[in-house]
């Protein structure tokens, strides 16, 4: 399923937030969204799953327009990982089942409980089950709600700074499984981050905002220190190190 | 690399399994409380001056003993009995899904201001239809003139503040924190006008508004019974079909609509259902505070924030603990019956504040 964005337009009734944002993420791809704080990445994530009504634009599933989908029928469609939680006392595993939540008729089946099972697996959290939110760190809370949003099994994953949390380890340990889960079950991905390097490293496309307007999309073609500068005013180097690309600020 | 190797790895069912115990437990505790409510019911039922013992209330209620013994319990006991199940019951629930709905601990019936406009209602209503006075000093000696009128006058000044708060709300775009704002802002309303209205009351006015402000459970009679019941099995019934959209809400409004609900519908309308089950509860029997607050928040604590278990759970410790208090309240200084509003909020009181000093128990 292809996630295009068309023109997206929000603004509160004095002051626009994002203008005019298009891209278009395939299958299986990653989009990482780049710009400062307040460029309006979080603003354009809640606008794709209609947590924020768009003032104009459309957003497209293959040929659906976001905006004729029942919001329990989009949750089934698109997973999101927010960017900020507060503990509750909820249990681990009751977090993760709420992934399910868009499935559930009258109650949750053994499938659902074996598939949040698995999420909590995958990110290695089964030792966690039965900890209640409020105890885990940052970091944990962070896999949890990623563990949530792949026991929706969606189509398109929109995460905020899904790794704001997390220490180098980790960093890489769930952006490789995020990476692989999306080729795999070919998913579209869009993840706002503020990393330039971890962008570079696992996403294929890039979307740059500035205050709100799209300052630049493409390949790794648009991330040039020319580019960057613009976007965050600090002066930049890239290099590359072993094939990876690197960004140094200057 | 962790891709491959995680997505299948031996032991899935850990977790699941672990979940699967628990839940397994917490239904025990709930089946645990209920048994426990039932024996409260029986001991609540043979407690008075009818000099019964449990066995004859066990087989009074199985319809196999006659004589005095007999009416007492049916037309008295039995439906004070219930009455005091059904609004424990009902006003906890209200209690837990306002605190879910509102995402404030200190959200309840009483809080938000609708006791305070069912009083203010029996009290116009006092005024209007008198009140009179048998001399002698016991808690009877002060009648109400139209007891119908009251209750009625009651119920519609709690459904307008209700109204007042949701509309409020609504303007405000249901932000959580005004709603409980404005429900202490008509709370002290609705106090300030019961207050006037009292001072240019007479005597025994006065007096009839303070007895009809002490909720009592013996106000009310089969009829009042069967109507009360129905509404909270029909509340219960309703918040049950949404434990799922409560679950979801408890992790923030953003995450809850990424998970498919209807946040802004759901909050209106469990807010109108737990309000309209309160103002029934207390154009009955009157305030009866601190139940809504508290068997939910002992609950939270108990069993967590799954609300599978903690609607019920709450359900049966709001019918346990008011069941508990009115017997203590027949029985403390009998043959004096003590108001049951008067005994819930001196024990809930400190509960509470015990609950929080302890904070949530650790696993």
């Amino acid at each position: 399923m292809i996630l295009t964005v068309q023109g997206v337009q929000f603004r509160y009734p004095n002051h626009p937030v994002l203008e005019d944002a298009s891209f278009t993420v395939q299958q299986g791809e990653l989009l990482a969204v780049l710009g400062t704080n307040g460029a309006g990445k979080t603003t354009l994530l809640k606008c794709v799953n209609r947590i924020l009504k768009p003032t104009s634009g459309v957003v497209w599933i293959g040929d659906e327009a976001v905006s004729d989908i029942s919001r329990n029928a989009l949750a089934q469609r698109i997973g999101y990982v927010e960017q900020q939680r507060a503990g509750s006392r909820a249990t681990v595993f009751n977090a993760v089942l709420l992934g399910r939540k868009p499935y559930i008729q009258w109650d949750i089946t053994q499938n659902d409980i074996a598939i949040a099972g698995q999420a909590l697996e995958t990110l290695g959290l089964s030792e966690y089950a039965l900890r209640y939110l409020d105890e885990l760190s940052g970091g944990e809370l962070q896999k949890v709600i990623i563990a949530r949003a792949l026991a929706q099994q969606p189509e398109i994953l929109l995460m905020d700074e899904p790794t704001s949390n997390l220490d180098l380890k980790n960093q890489m340990e769930v952006l490789t499984l995020v990476r692989a889960i999306t080729r795999e079950q070919g998913i579209a991905a869009v993840m706002a981050m503020h990393d330039l390097n971890l962008a570079l490293r696992f996403a294929d496309q890039f979307l740059l905002l500035k205050d709100g307007r799209l300052f630049a999309t493409g390949g790794p073609e648009v991330m040039t220190p020319k580019n960057i500068e613009a976007v965050y005013s600090v002066p930049v180097a890239m290099t590359a190190h072993n094939g990876y690309k690197v960004i140094i600020p200057l | 690399m962790v891709e491959q190797a995680s997505l299948d790895k031996a032991h899935p069912h850990q977790a699941a399994r672990a979940f699967q115990r628990q839940s397994a437990h917490q239904r025990l505790i709930i089946l645990g409380l209920i048994v426990l409510t039932l024996a409260l019911a029986v001991i609540a039922i043979n407690a008075g001056a009818a000099n019964t013992n449990p066995m004859q209330v066990l087989r009074t209620l199985l319809g196999l003993e006659s004589g005095t013994s007999n009416i007492v319990i049916w037309n008295i006991r039995l439906p004070r009995v219930i009455a005091g199940m059904a609004a424990g019951a009902g006003l906890a629930v209200a209690g837990c899904v306002m605190q879910t709905c509102l995402r404030n601990p200190l959200a309840s019936p009483s809080t938000l201001g609708i006791s305070s406009a069912a009083a203010f209602g029996a009290n116009l209503a006092i005024v209007a239809f008198g009140a009179g006075s048998i001399h002698s000093n016991t808690r009877d000696a002060v009648f109400i003139g139209n007891p119908y009128a009251v209750t009625l006058s009651a119920f519609g000044f709690s459904m307008v503040a209700m109204m007042l708060i949701l509309l409020l709300a609504r303007l405000r775009g249901f932000s959580p924190e005004s709603v409980v704002l404005a429900g202490v802002a008509f709370g002290s309303l609705f106090s300030a006008a019961s207050t006037l209205v009292q001072y240019f009351a007479e005597d025994v006015q006065v007096a009839a508004m303070v007895f009809w402000t002490f909720g009592d459970l013996g106000r009310v009679a089969w009829q009042e019974v069967a109507i009360l019941s129905t509404l909270v099995v029909g509340t219960f019934i309703f918040f049950l079909l949404h434990r799922w959209d409560y679950n979801a809400l408890d992790g923030g409004e953003e995450a809850a609509k990424s998970l498919g609900v209807h946040v802004e519908q759901i909050r209106f309308r469990s807010m109108l259902v737990a309000s309209l089950i309160t103002a029934v509860a207390v154009s009955f029997m009157g305030i009866i505070g601190f139940i809504g607050l508290i068997a939910p928040q002992m609950m939270r604590r108990v069993l967590g924030i799954d609300h599978r278990f903690l609607i019920p759970a709450s359900a049966v410790t709001g019918a346990a603990l008011l069941l508990f208090s009115d017997t203590l309240a027949r029985t403390m200084i009998s043959p004096v019956v003590l108001p049951v509003g008067a005994i819930t909020s001196f024990f809930g009181a400190p509960l509470f504040l015990f609950l929080l000093a302890k904070g949530y128990t650790r696993r």
